[in-house]
Parts: C-alpha cells; sequence; structure tokens
C-alpha cells in the first residue's frame, strides 16, 4: 500500500499522467482512490436537534487514505457538487470529533442555514454522498498532546453551534488523557438558543456528571455571556488559556472581558454580510493584515491605492490573471452589474467592487 | 470597406455585445459541464487507445492517428480554453484557469501572459500585440520591410513544424534582444519555467511511454514525435487563419486611444476584436479540433465563455455586425489557409507602393 502510494505520488506517473493527473485518472476508477487529493465519503448521518428552519446534523466522513488527520479545534474546506448544479461550492466546516490520525474517519457537525445550500444540503444527506476536501486546516487549535500533557487550566467559551471546535479539544483531552480524565481542570461554558436547540446535550450531560475533571455550565434562553458571570465560574480567567468560538455578538463581548489578553484565542464564525449598493463599508486584505475604507473602485485599484501589488493583465475582466479568493462580503460585478455574496469565492478583482465590508486573499 | 463608427454607435454597439455575452454567462450550466467532461474523456480514452497501440507494431499508423487527435484536442478544446478561464465558474480545480497545465512545452502560466492577457487586450495593434507574426514574420503592411523577411515563407514552415516551441519561446521576446531593447536577465526567470516544462513532456514522450512498450522503444519514440508534429502543423493552420487571412486587420496605438481618458472604450474594443479575427466556416468536427477557435471573432469578443457556445452565438453575432456595417470575415479552411499562404510570400518582398517613390504616370486617354 505504501509502494503504491508512493509510485501514485511520483514524479514519473505525474509525468505519464499529465496533463490531468493521476487523481483524474485514479478517481474515474474509484471517487476514493487519491494520490494528492482528499476526497470523503459520507457514512452516516445523525440529527442533533431539529431546530426549525436551522436543524443540526453530524456527519461521519471516511476521508481518503491521503489525509492526514486533524488537530482538535481545526476545520475542513467541504466541496459540494449539488445535484442540478454545474458549480462546485467550498465552504468550511469546523470537525468535532477528536483529533484523528491519517486516513481516520472524523464528524462535522452542521448547522442548516436558512441560505446555506451546502449546509441545507449537508444536514439531509444521505450516506454515499461524496465530498471534496482539503486538508485540515486552521490555528484555532489545542498545542497541547498526551505527549505533552500540561495541568494548566483551560477554558472553552461557546456559542449556538460555534460549540464545535471546543467538542473535539474537549473530547481529545478525554479520550487521550488518564483513565477519561482530562488531566488538568477544564470549564466549558456554552450559550445555546434552548434546551432543544443545545447540540451534544446527551453527551454533555455525561461529561458533566462524570469525575473528569471538566465542569460544563449550559446556559440557554436569553442568557448572553457576562463578565461578572465569568468571574464567579472562574475567578482567575484572565490567566487561563481561553478558546471562544460562536456569533459576532458573543465574541464581541468575550473580547471587552479579556481586554488584549493575549490567553484568548477567537474564532469568529463569518457574519452574514449584507449589501447596500453604496460605497460604504472597510475593504480588508488578509493577507497583509491591511485595511482601507471602501472607496466603490475597483478591489485591484483599491489595493494598489494601498500599497500593494497584486498580480493582474488586463485590468477588464477578460484574461483571468488577478483572480483571487473572497473570503467573505458582497462583490459587484462593475461590468454586469451583478452581485455576489458566496463566501470563499474566487474573484476577478479587476472588475470587482465591494458592496459593504469585504474581506479579499490579498 | 468599414466605415468608420461614431462614438455613439460604438457604444450602442458594445451593449449590445455586453447584453449577448450576460445572457449567455446567466445561462451557464450542466450542458456546458457535461460538454467539456465528455471532451475530457473522449480525449483521455484516445490518448490510452494510441499509447497502447503501440504495443501493436502493424497498428502504429493507427496509433499515431489516435495520439494526434488526442494531443490536438487537449491542446485546442480542453487546454486552451481551460486556460483561459472558461470553466473556472464550476469550481472544479481540474478544470480550473490557475491549476491546469496543458501537454505542451510551453508553460501554462507563461503562455496565459502572452496570450490571454497581451494578445487577447491587445489584438492586432502593431507593436503591442505581439501574436503578429510572433516577432519573426512579416504579416502586415505596416511592419517595416527588411531583407531579413526574404526569408518569411521558410520561417513560417518552420515556425509550423516547431509550433509549440515557438510558443513557449514566444515570451523570450528573441526579436527584441537581438534589438537590444530587452535584457538577456529579463529572462532568467522564465528560463528555469520553460526547462521545467520542457523536461517534464520530454521525459513522458521521449523516455517514458516509449521505455513502457520495452523493444519497441524507438517506434514508439517516433509515433509520439510525430504526433507532437501533427498537433503542431494543426495548431499553427488553425491560429494563422484566425488573425491573418485577407480581411483581418491591424491597428495602430493612436487608434485605439478613442476614449475621453486617452484609453480605448470597450465599444471600440469590441469593435477591434471583431476586425481583427477571422473565422473558418465548417462542420462540427473543425469546430471540436480546433477547438472552436474557429470561430475566432466570437472568442475574442468573449473569450472567457465555454466555447461550445460560440457556434451558437454566431449568428447572432454576425447580425449586430452587419446592421453597424463591421465587416465579419469568415470563410472555409482551404480559401482562409490559401490567403494567409499568399500574405506570408507576398509580404517577404518590399511592399511596391510605399517602397518606391512613385513615378509619375502619363496621363493618357485610354484607346476607346
Amino acid at each position: 500500500m505504501i509502494a503504491m502510494t508512493r509510485i501514485a505520488r511520483s514524479r514519473t506517473v505525474a509525468a505519464l499522467t499529465s496533463p490531468h493527473g493521476v487523481d483524474h485518472y485514479l478517481s474515474r476508477v474509484n471517487p476514493m482512490w487519491a494520490a494528492h487529493e482528499v476526497r470523503g465519503r459520507v457514512v452516516a448521518v445523525t440529527r442533533e436537534t431539529e431546530t426549525a428552519g436551522a436543524p443540526v446534523a453530524t456527519l461521519t466522513v471516511q476521508p481518503t487514505a491521503t489525509w492526514r488527520g486533524h488537530r482538535a479545534g481545526q476545520y475542513v474546506q467541504v466541496g459540494l457538487d449539488l445535484p442540478g448544479s454545474a458549480r462546485r461550492m467550498t465552504r468550511c466546516f469546523s470537525i468535532s470529533s477528536a483529533a484523528s490520525g491519517a486516513g481516520e474517519e472524523f464528524t462535522l457537525t452542521i448547522r442548516a442555514h436558512a441560505e446555506g445550500q451546502v449546509s441545507k444540503y449537508l444536514v439531509d444527506a444521505e450516506p454515499g454522498q461524496l465530498l471534496h476536501l482539503t486538508q485540515a486546516q486552521g490555528v484555532f487549535t489545542l498545542p497541547v498532546s498526551p505527549a505533552t500533557p500540561g495541568i494548566d487550566p483551560l477554558l472553552f467559551i461557546t456559542g449556538g453551534s460555534g460549540i464545535t471546535p471546543a467538542m473535539s479539544m474537549v473530547r481529545t483531552l478525554l479520550r487521550d488523557g488518564y483513565d477519561g480524565r482530562a488531566g488538568r481542570p477544564v470549564t466549558f461554558l456554552h450559550y445555546a438558543r434552548s434546551q432543544a436547540d443545545q447540540i451534544f446535550a446527551d453527551e454533555l450531560a455525561r461529561i458533566a456528571a462524570d469525575d473528569n475533571d471538566v465542569a460544563v455550565h449550559l446556559r440557554h434562553g436569553d442568557a448572553v455571556f457576562h463578565e461578572l458571570e465569568l468571574r464567579r465560574l472562574v475567578p482567575g480567567y484572565r490567566d487561563t488559556d481561553t478558546w471562544a468560538c460562536g456569533p459576532a455578538g458573543m465574541i464581541d463581548l468575550v473580547r471587552e472581558a479579556y481586554a488584549d489578553n493575549p490567553r484568548l484565542r477567537l474564532e469568529l464564525f463569518k457574519p452574514s454580510t449584507t449589501s447596500s449598493g453604496a460605497a460604504e463599508g472597510d475593504l480588508t486584505f488578509d493577507k497583509t493584515d491591511r485595511q482601507v475604507t471602501n472607496t466603490g473602485a475597483s478591489i485591484l485599484e483599491q489595493a494598489e491605492e494601498a500599497g500593494l501589488s497584486p498580480v493582474f493583465g488586463c485590468r477588464m475582466g477578460i484574461c483571468f490573471s488577478c483572480t483571487t479568493r473572497k473570503a467573505e462580503g458582497t462583490v459587484r460585478n462593475v461590468l454586469t452589474g451583478s452581485e455576489s455574496s458566496l463566501p470563499d469565492e474566487d474573484i476577478q478583482i479587476c472588475v470587482s467592487a465591494p458592496v459593504g465590508d469585504c474581506v479579499v486573499d490579498l | 470597406m468599414n466605415q468608420r463608427l461614431t462614438p455613439d454607435q460604438l457604444e450602442a454597439f458594445g451593449r449590445e455585445m455586453d447584453a449577448l455575452r450576460q445572457r449567455i454567462v446567466a445561462d451557464l450550466g450542466e450542458d456546458d459541464a457535461n460538454y467539456i467532461r465528455g471532451v475530457v474523456k473522449r480525449q483521455q480514452q484516445l490518448e490510452v487507445l494510441g499509447r497502447a497501440l503501440f504495443y501493436l507494431p502493424p497498428a502504429w499508423p493507427l496509433a499515431v492517428a489516435a495520439l494526434s487527435l488526442s494531443k490536438i484536442i487537449e491542446n485546442m478544446e480542453i487546454g486552451h480554453n481551460v486556460m483561459h478561464g472558461q470553466y473556472d465558474w464550476m469550481g472544479d480545480p481540474h478544470l480550473n484557469s490557475r491549476i491546469y497545465d496543458w501537454d505542451n512545452v510551453c508553460p501554462g502560466e507563461q503562455w496565459k501572459y502572452s496570450h490571454n492577457y497581451i494578445h487577447h487586450t491587445f489584438t492586432n495593434i502593431l507593436g503591442k500585440d505581439r501574436d503578429i507574426g510572433y516577432g519573426i514574420l512579416r504579416m502586415d503592411e505596416d511592419q517595416k520591410w527588411h531583407p531579413y523577411y526574404l526569408g518569411n515563407p521558410v520561417y513560417a514552415v518552420l515556425l509550423m513544424l516547431f509550433f509549440e516551441w515557438g510558443v513557449a519561446m514566444h515570451d523570450l521576446e528573441v526579436e527584441n534582444i537581438v534589438k537590444g531593447t530587452r535584457k538577456l536577465e529579463e529572462n532568467k526567470a522564465l528560463h528555469a519555467g520553460i526547462m521545467r516544462k520542457v523536461r517534464r513532456q520530454a521525459l513522458k514522450d521521449y523516455v517514458l511511454f516509449p521505455a513502457l512498450t520495452g523493444p519497441f522503444f524507438p517506434l514508439t519514440l517516433a509515433g509520439n514525435a510525430t504526433a507532437n508534429l501533427v498537433r503542431n502543423i494543426w495548431a499553427f493552420n488553425i491560429i494563422f487563419c484566425g488573425h491573418f487571412p485577407a480581411g483581418a486587420e491591424t491597428f495602430s496605438e493612436e487608434e485605439c486611444a478613442d476614449g475621453p481618458d486617452g484609453k480605448e472604450t470597450r465599444g471600440h474594443w469590441y469593435y477591434r476584436q471583431v476586425l481583427g479575427s477571422a473565422n473558418i466556416s465548417g462542420g462540427p468536427l473543425l469546430h471540436v479540433l480546433s477547438g472552436n477557435l474557429s470561430h475566432q471573432i466570437e472568442h475574442h469578443l468573449f473569450p472567457d465563455l465555454p466555447a461550445r457556445r460560440y457556434p451558437q452565438i454566431a449568428p447572432e453575432v454576425r447580425e449586430i455586425c452587419e446592421r453597424y456595417g463591421i465587416d465579419y470575415t469568415t470563410g472555409p479552411l482551404r480559401k482562409q489557409l490559401m490567403s494567409v499562404a499568399r500574405k506570408i510570400c507576398r509580404l517577404a518582398l518590399p511592399d511596391r507602393r510605399t517602397s518606391e517613390a512613385p513615378e509619375p504616370v502619363a496621363q493618357q486617354p485610354l484607346a476607346a
């Protein structure tokens, strides 16, 4: 098997199978064969909650042998070919299962959003559904492993479906710890809309009841994050390594409580940016960590004005030299006037102008 | 002859073209995806068939034919079009312009610059579009004659036989280095990319596949070389018929500065694409084997629309052009080839009208 993989990845095979590549031929024989690409098959779908309009389900995914595993807290990009559509949709989902090894199964816990074509489809997916994946990505992770145990307390603050990466971390701690113990004091503070909307309710109840060093605090209904409550639960929270993940409103409150404390690690769920038509909002250049006030000009021009030098060609939307990934926000095609709000979309920055807040990989 | 259009007419013409484009973009979907995936499948079948038939020496001509067809389809209908970004909207990395690199010694990355950007943006603008004569041929009267051009037909034949190498060398702008307007150091970065690609292509066609056929190594090698040669000749002819037959026009930089800001307007850009290109009329097989570049005019108007749409929109484009009095050049392959060949030979010689001072001609009444 290892010999086969080595051959499949060799430069000889790459030359022989060019220009389409070895993975293209392998997937023709069996979609689960791959030398470089990562794909996965849904093997089970379990409903977590039946929340009206926004149900949550957990998908168990068997990846191809090319999957290198994941660290607790990471996410994966999922590409989906929706039936009847020739456009492959790609979205990011946090992995909810404990850290996985190479080629091992993992789970994705997904909430169906009203306008999320991908999430809506996946929540009702049938076992056997093929997914186009990337390797696990992201730095919102637990730096400890059983090989380097520590005794420092940990704190997780999550809201809604932001529970998934934290769940992966707690599951990893309990699985890899000593006798089902995390081996250190862990506080898990979670906010959900209601009891019925509580993801992983049974498992969290079990974790709370067990003698395992993990204290679980669930807040339902109108309860919002409050610094006083956090101070009561974890008096020394500012000296505690903290992972917070959830909706923007909650994250803002947590950020305020911690000020600029480096112990706080954040993962923000993408806010749904609405388009207004006028030139407003900020244009953020992800890679160079710069932000400018949107002038309404093309993203390419605004980037150049900010001192960046993106690759470009015709500057009129024909040559695709400038194609760049837009992480979030809405852009208007200045030639056609059509607007697009898809996250993680490849756009031609020479003919795309931001409509409201927008983040591009430049 | 073309009449010059007024700025208003150009703008209206541009608007009609934009509308046509938008209609097709809105209609892109499964049919286009199925088409290109189907073409890829057929091409792969032909390639596997061709490579396999080299194990049967008597079937050598058949093997070469299958492999040649595969290489033609891959370069023309798949590589050229995918690398134009025609299928980027599908979100499939395999058919993405940033990832796909065709079966050709010219690295896709460099081709996308010289072709997608330089050639498609500055189509037929003398001094800017380096595809006019590829820096070695004289393809337009406005290119100043020089005794070097006496070899025009010979250079054309050589470029045809070694077309993929010509395309690979294209970016090095050798003619500008000879002229002294480009420094050799500027090519350093390009060399590495070309050499990497050349090594990969040579390894595939001239070492690995021949070696896989064991005792038939020399036959397979010869077969692969022949298939590359056939593809070169075909691609050269299709491409030269796209811009150089009688009827296709060239432009000066001044003509293309019609906008109020001294830049070219979108309407004029469309207008220039139509006049600078020529179609080849023929059946569906010609269209597929040319990557639908038989519809060079439509391709130049909308280089990023899936090529299978070009035959579909051609009647409408033609109708619009006729309405504005813009010449729409088209003709059967044989006629266009002859026209290009004549031009290559004619331009080898100095142009009589401009190179010699006009002699005073005695005005004599014609004998009645």
